[in-house]
């Protein structure tokens, strides 16, 4: 059957990738929609939750857009896939813009990357940009057919660290030791971007294109 | 290689990022130019089919110059954009004729993960700040020219120059990459004017001053003739990546063999 595949459209960043890297691994016949519509959202079979930018725009923008109930309700009841900023907005709070109040469906905090140095003395350069290894720390289906420890491309100065470290199925070590992947129930959450990590990335929005949550 | 840190609280002591290959593409009204040679490739001008080989070879990202002189001709590395954005699940880098907020917006929205501003960074600091505080810092790369400036026997000093290197600025290199940090920059792509196109490596030096003057990562560019040269651009001159050319264009050396020869050298790429 057809499947209908809702991308969150709050007006924080440009959302073409995401949405042709879906449509890429779709079936014929699957519909693939960018919308800020709580009603769309809330009729489609599956929830793709992206975002980029800073914390504090992305919760006035979820705001602006009327979207809080809408992705609190989808996040609990459908195959629902936060990528980057989709994932930190879960969690209670921020550590950015001097602090700031989230959708808080995870407890736990968004922190950022430390001023720290190697041993020789380099500072560890921040935003982590580019390709680290997710070690794959629990089993899920949408990890199938992916290597453990296969590369995927971050690009964040923030991390998420949920009190809960049972909802962690991903861990990256960049310094700190943080989730890039955390999952519950029908939730799966990235910090990286699927999108943009070529094979490893498609395999990943493919199964959760199939992924009977 | 994993790199040591200090233990402190919740931190790990490894960090396993890998150090990129970008190759970079020269676009002209829509068409790659410099002559990319692939064999088995049907049409070595179209960007989508190149930009496909690399990401089939293992690039970590691709970049695009436009380097369209007419006006009239502007829009079409929009297209080049769509279209590559819609095969290709990589990140993209657009640089060349970014000027106004409204350009960055129209790369962003064909696709174009990051953008690169070079000249209008140096005529109109601000543009930066407002850019990035407009799309968020991890879109904007800033690209510096640097030129060597001292002469023999002096400490080392680079200056911006603009107009393919033909024009002075006054700007201290390392001033001007930590201001244009402190703007927001994500990101900042290193071209040494002296090294440009001479094949015989990295202005190491140049690249090892800027890298550790800043915070944000830098992609070294400018005078890659052989792969021993990008080793010695993350390894001497401290690059988070390493942008080449012509190298992989005329098929030299395909990226899978630059990532093994870094890879046996220990440094740490994406297989």
């Amino acid at each position: 059957m057809a499947r209908s595949i809702v991308v969150v459209d709050y007006g924080m960043g440009n959302l073409r990738s995401v949405s042709k890297a879906i449509e890429h691994v779709c079936a014929a016949g699957d519909q693939v929609m960018v919308t800020d519509d709580p009603q769309r959202i809330a009729d489609a079979d599956r929830i793709v939750f992206p975002g980029q930018g800073a914390a504090r725009d992305c919760m006035a923008a979820l705001s602006d857009h009327h979207l809080n109930r809408a992705i609190l309700d989808t996040a609990r009841d459908k195959p629902f896939l936060g990528i980057c900023m989709g994932l930190q907005v879960l969690m209670e709070f921020s550590e950015e813009n001097d602090g700031t109040p989230l959708l808080g469906l995870f407890p736990g905090q968004v922190r950022r990357f430390p001023d720290t140095s190697d041993a020789n003395g380099n500072r560890l350069k921040v935003p982590h940009m580019g390709w680290s290894e997710v070690e794959q720390t629990r089993e899920h289906a949408l990890w199938e057919g992916i290597d453990d420890n296969a590369r995927f491309y971050f690009v964040h100065s923030y991390f998420v660290d949920p009190t809960d470290s049972t909802l962690t199925v991903g861990a990256t070590d960049y310094a700190a030791r943080f989730t890039a992947a955390l999952a519950r129930g029908n939730l799966f959450a990235v910090q990286f971007h699927p999108e943009k990590s070529a094979d490893a990335g498609l395999r990943l929005l493919r199964n959760f294109v199939e992924w009977q949550a | 290689m994993p790199v040591e840190y200090p233990l402190c609280t919740k931190i790990r002591n490894k960090i396993m990022l890998a150090k990129r290959i970008i190759p970079c593409l020269d676009v002209d009204a829509g068409r790659v130019v410099k002559g990319v040679k692939f064999v088995e490739i049907r049409d070595a001008g179209d960007p989508v089919e190149v930009a496909r080989r690399y990401n089939e070879e293992g690039a970590d990202e691709i970049t695009f110059l436009d380097i369209t002189a007419s006006s009239d001709d502007r829009e079409t590395i929009v297209h080049v954009v769509e279209r590559v954005a819609s095969e290709v699940f990589i990140p993209l880098t657009v640089g060349g004729g970014i000027r106004k907020v409204d350009d960055v917006r129209r790369m962003l929205n064909a696709g174009a993960d990051k953008v690169a501003i070079n000249t209008a960074a140096v005529f109109n600091p601000e543009f930066v700040k407002e850019a990035t505080s407009r799309f968020g810092s991890q879109c904007i790369v800033v690209a510096i020219d640097a030129k060597k400036v001292s002469g023999e026997g002096e400490p080392l000093r680079w200056e911006i120059f603009t107009h393919g290197g033909r024009k002075p600025t006054g700007l201290d290199a390392i001033e001007w990459a930590q201001r244009m940090t402190e703007y927001g920059a994500g990101e900042i792509l290193l071209t040494s004017m002296d090294r440009d196109g001479t094949k015989i490596g990295f202005d190491l030096d140049l690249t090892r001053a800027i890298s550790e003057a800043v915070t944000i990562p830098v992609i070294a560019s400018g005078g890659v003739g052989n792969l021993q040269h990008l080793v010695d651009g993350v390894v001497q001159g401290k690059a988070d990546a390493v942008l080449a050319a012509s190298i992989f264009h005329f098929a030299e050396y395909s990226i899978g063999e630059a990532k093994r020869f870094m890879a046996d050298r220990g440094v740490e790429v994406r297989l």
